[in-house]
């Protein structure tokens, strides 16, 4: 709808950014064209890999920055999902870890000038949040059963109540993976077109001194967004899985 | 003309979706205030309850950014 550079004003349209182009031809993109999304998919994993190879080869007693920093992860993840899910959901761990680190890197590989935000894609965020959401309903029904299906009948509410509230419990469950994608996603996307609409204001000569200072704020604050926001991805992973795992305290 | 009026109707759609990224800004407000009211008179309890603090400002944020998409669509994709 709104067609192109020239219909809003800015030097730099907010939304190009999010445009994903194959790297090495100008064909149609099919399933297996490596575009810049793929490009920087893959760098995340290897920066994941990085940080785990180069963190634990040299096990010292004093450890080195890269070491203290996968040591760092490790114990915040691990506490968070001794904490929130419990102890049943210690043998989920390198799961939880595992998506903590990679939307993490991902999150913060967008930052980087001229890279690509990975994580500013429904499609990719669907796919982490799909994962997630059925992996937590075929393991609820492994590890409770019919019982499972116990979670949508509140207990504790007066019983005339409770049809109502199995439909608003069955609706929340379902719509868990839409908000769960899109909450990451629209942030990350939210954040990068600010920067972009700020970049824009910054070739007006007049308002370029505020606009600098702007972009520069702005990109601090998107810093904050991503990790904190690679936190609550997680953290939200652990809160679904304690549904499926933990003892029945919804 | 027809085509003119349902742009404008799209974007001033697109205005009134935006309201609901300010509520979802009233609401997260509200948490972080209360958590900080009541971390200052507990200090020894915040730390604990950080994960709430967070899996709260997620869940009332998850509103606003529907409301985001829906400006979003009604910008790019109607």
């Amino acid at each position: 709808m709104a067609t192109g550079t020239e219909s809003t004003g800015f030097a730099i349209h907010p939304m190009d950014q999010f445009v994903v182009r194959p790297l090495f031809s100008d064909a149609p993109i099919q399933w297996y064209t490596v575009t810049n999304v793929t490009l920087w998919l893959a760098i995340a994993v290897l920066c994941v890999l990085a940080l785990m190879v180069f963190g634990t080869n040299r096990r010292a007693m004093i450890p080195c920055r890269s070491q203290s920093l996968a040591e760092l992860a490790y114990g915040m993840v691990y506490n968070m999902v001794e904490e929130v899910t419990g102890r049943e959901g210690i043998k989920y761990f390198p799961y939880v870890m595992t998506l903590f680190l990679f939307v993490l890197f991902a999150n913060l590989l967008g930052l980087i000038p001229a890279s690509f935000t990975t994580t500013s894609h429904v499609a990719v965020t669907a796919t982490l949040a799909l994962i997630v959401f059925l992996s937590v309903t075929i393991l609820g029904f492994v590890n409770k059963g019919p019982g499972f299906l116990k979670m949508f009948w509140v207990e504790s509410a007066p019983l005339p109540v409770r049809p109502v509230l199995a439909v608003i419990e069955l609706i929340s469950y379902f719509v868990r993976p839409v908000s769960h994608s899109i909450r990451l996603a629209g942030n990350l996307m939210a954040g990068h077109a600010v920067l972009k609409v700020f970049a824009g204001f910054a070739s007006m000569a007049i308002i370029s001194p505020v606009a600098v200072g702007a972009v520069t704020a702005i990109y601090g604050l998107e810093t904050l967004v991503a990790v904190v926001q690679a936190y609550v991805f997680t953290i939200l992973t652990c809160v679904y899985l304690r549904d499926a795992v933990g003892e029945n305290h919804h | 003309m027809e085509g003119d009026i349902a742009l404008m109707g799209a974007y001033i759609g697109a205005g009134l979706a935006a309201i609901g990224c300010g509520a979802a800004g009233i609401g997260v407000g509200h948490i972080a205030g209360n958590f900080l009211s009541g971390a200052l008179r507990n200090p020894s309890a915040a730390a604990s309850q950080m994960a709430n603090l967070f899996v709260g400002i997620a869940f009332a944020e998850a509103l606003g950014i529907f409301a985001f998409l829906i400006a979003l669509l009604l910008m790019f994709a109607v």
